[in-house]
């Protein structure tokens, strides 16, 4: 029977004009999603045509005006073509005897980086929630710490690197001792938390008036009304900022494995090749693309997440 | 055992009594002042309309009595205890001009929402639900999520969530306020048969003076600025007991003098608001008192 049909029939059963039967919103169907990894590939093979455009168009030494270079250099030195990129990665790292393929060393760097993100992402979700919870507890707190969260994050990361690596390198808990690697990850989650403390402020202060008192009239406590009311109806507020805590982690760690001096990760790795670039200029590329993919398996992560929570977000228009 | 004697015995008397009431609000623009010097008492099981213009603080008394709200001066009780008492009791249920469903959760999971914070067990709040379901119409939607429903159905899971702790009291602001006409006149006769069910009292807010009409024992007609009772309508002494009516009064010639009679109570509070001596001319239930204060308040 045709879903038409069957809602005439409850129509018909309960006689009331108000009874119009709305149609379930449609699930994101399995078609918008093979459409979406479409538009994905398409996105990915313009760039390469692009890049590729650019170097048969423009010079092999750009293009100066008045003595400056105002389109960058496109000699195969600067810019390989997109193949001999692709190709490199399936190349020994080096040609040491038993080197691994490229691609090999990029991914085990890029999942020792993903780790660390994790760890820091987890931190900065952990510290932003309670903040967040803090400052809706007390409006007080919300004065008195917002405006230090936000500055908090004009501190460059340059500066602070150092910092968290002095004041680790005081700490020792009985036979634990503070390594690099825990610098990197307190550094990603010092740019983690900031989208979640203020995303999940703003969705714990969502609720519309009509929702705080009804719960207030069923003599509901903080924490009820937290549970059942506040926190489920934060979550479309709060996906988007996890989202963006896992793109700072990523960040976060990159740039604090290059600045801490970290080995083993993908920041260290795009140093370390494009100080070799000049004998090998396609090399250079392949520790970018880890770092390309380990942002898109941590956004891809939250939106799994996010899947989850589904049912946290009806109504909500799906960009 | 005697302290349980003493919380039962008001549940006969009143189920909600104000006196003397004040509320001033302060703002940033300067004070407001929205209820002065009210009285009303509702009996148990009775319905009780508060009509009037916007802004004379139908609202706010209504919240008062629900302890949403403080009163600045006067007293509140509900069933003789006092409104924060009877709040932390459950011994209202509550419903607004919008629905203020849950989202995420699902028609039945809204209506048990007031058990569950309530610690009442899953097999409970269940059977609860069902027949609170079966009271309003909408069992075959018990799966369904609010946004799968229209405003009217919406605005009866509502009701049903306000009576899923057996209220002695209902408290209404306006519920049918953003429906159809055709809509709205269905809700009123199922609310007229829910009362009958439930037996519970219920201070209704309404802009609508039919709507008054067809459901009060007694209509409150309110005046602005500041909101005090103009006049008291006893509509039950012509249509009879509020919970016995049915559709066909709708259509009788005694429904059309209640109409009327709370038309003119209306308008005769909007006239004093304009003129001072409109006041002077209007006798309602107040004591003379009262009718000195409002007397000798600038207009
Ligand atoms: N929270 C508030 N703060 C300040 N003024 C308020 C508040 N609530 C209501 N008022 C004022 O009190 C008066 C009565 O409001 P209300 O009870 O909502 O009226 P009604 O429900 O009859 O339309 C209005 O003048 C309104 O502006
Ligand atoms: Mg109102």
């Amino acid at each position: 029977m045709s879903e038409r049909a069957a809602a005439t029939r409850v129509a018909a059963r309960s006689a009331d004009p108000s009874v119009t039967l709305v149609p379930p919103p449609r699930p994101a169907g399995r078609r918008g999603r093979a459409r979406m990894a479409l538009m994905g590939v398409l996105g990915v093979l313009a760039t390469a045509v692009l890049w590729e455009l650019y170097k048969v168009v423009v010079p092999d030494d750009g293009v100066l005006m008045a003595g400056v270079r105002v389109l960058p250099r496109t000699s195969d030195i600067a810019m390989p073509h997109t193949w001999e990129m692709v190709a490199r990665l399936f190349e020994p790292v080096t040609r040491a005897a038993g080197a691994d393929p490229l691609w090999l060393a990029i991914l085990s760097a890029a999942g020792f980086s993903l780790g660390i993100a994790a760890i820091g992402w987890v931190i900065g979700v952990v510290v932003g929630l309670a903040l967040a919870l803090l400052m809706q507890r007390f409006s007080l707190a919300e004065s008195g710490v917002l405006p230090w969260v936000v500055l908090s994050q004009t501190v460059p990361l340059i500066a602070l690197a150092p910092l968290v690596r002095n004041w680790g390198s005081k700490l020792q808990v009985g036979p634990i001792s503070w390594e690099n690697w825990m610098s990197v990850a307190v550094i990603a989650s010092y740019l983690a938390f900031f989208p979640v403390a203020v995303g999940a402020l703003r969705g714990l202060q969502s609720p519309d008036a009509i929702h705080t008192d009804l719960l207030r009239s069923y003599a509901a406590s903080w924490r009820q009304t937290m549970v059942r009311l506040r926190l489920p109806a934060s979550v479309p507020y709060l996906l988007p900022a996890l989202r963006l805590a896992a793109a700072n982690a990523v960040i976060g760690t990159v740039v604090a494995e290059v600045s801490i001096g970290l080995k083993g990760g993908i920041g260290r790795m795009i140093l370390e090749f494009a100080q070799s670039a000049g004998g090998d200029p396609p090399k250079s590329w392949g520790p970018i693309f880890g770092a390309v993919l380990l942002g898109l398996l941590a956004a891809g992560s939250v939106a799994l997440l996010g899947v989850g929570l589904r049912r946290y977000r009806r109504g909500e228009e799906l960009a | 055992m005697s302290s349980g004697r003493k919380n039962a015995a008001p549940t006969t008397g009143a189920a909600v009594s104000v006196g003397r009431l004040d509320k001033v609000f302060d703002t940033k623009g300067g004070t407001v002042h929205a209820l002065q010097g009210i009285d009303v008492e509702v009996a148990a099981g009775e319905f009780v309309s508060l009509i009037g213009p916007s802004g004379c603080g139908k609202s706010t008394l209504l919240r008062i009595i629900a302890d949403l709200e403080q009163p600045t001066g006067g007293t509140v009780t509900v069933f003789g205890k006092d409104a924060r008492r009877a709040r932390l009791d459950q011994d209202y249920g509550i419903a607004f001009q919008q629905s203020g469903l849950l989202g995420w959760r699902t028609i039945a999971a809204n209506i048990e929402l007031p058990l569950e914070l309530h610690g009442v067990g899953a097999r409970d709040r269940h059977a609860r639900s069902a027949e609170l379901l079966d009271l309003v119409g909408l069992t075959e939607f018990a799966d369904r999520f609010p946004d799968q429903l229209s405003g009217g159905m919406q605005q009866r899971v509502a009701i049903a969530r306000s009576l899923a702790e057996r209220p002695n009291l209902l408290l209404m602001d306006e519920p049918f306020g953003a429906l159809d006409e055709m809509t709205r006149e269905r809700m009123q006769t199922e609310l007229v048969r829910i009362c009958a069910e439930t037996g519970a009292a219920v201070v209704f807010v309404t802009h609508s003076i039919p709507e008054a009409a067809f459901l009060s024992d007694r209509v409150v007609v309110m005046s602005p600025r500041p909101g005090r009772i103009q006049r008291v309508v006893d509509v039950d002494v012509d249509l009879g007991p509020a919970h016995e009516r049915t559709d066909a009064l709708r259509e009788d010639r005694r429904f059309f003098g209640a109409v009327t009679a709370i038309r003119e109570a209306l308008h005769a509070g909007s006239a004093s608001a304009g003129t001072p001596d409109g006041a002077q001319r209007i006798t309602g239930p107040t004591g003379p008192d009262d009718r000195h204060d409002r007397l000798t308040e600038p207009a």
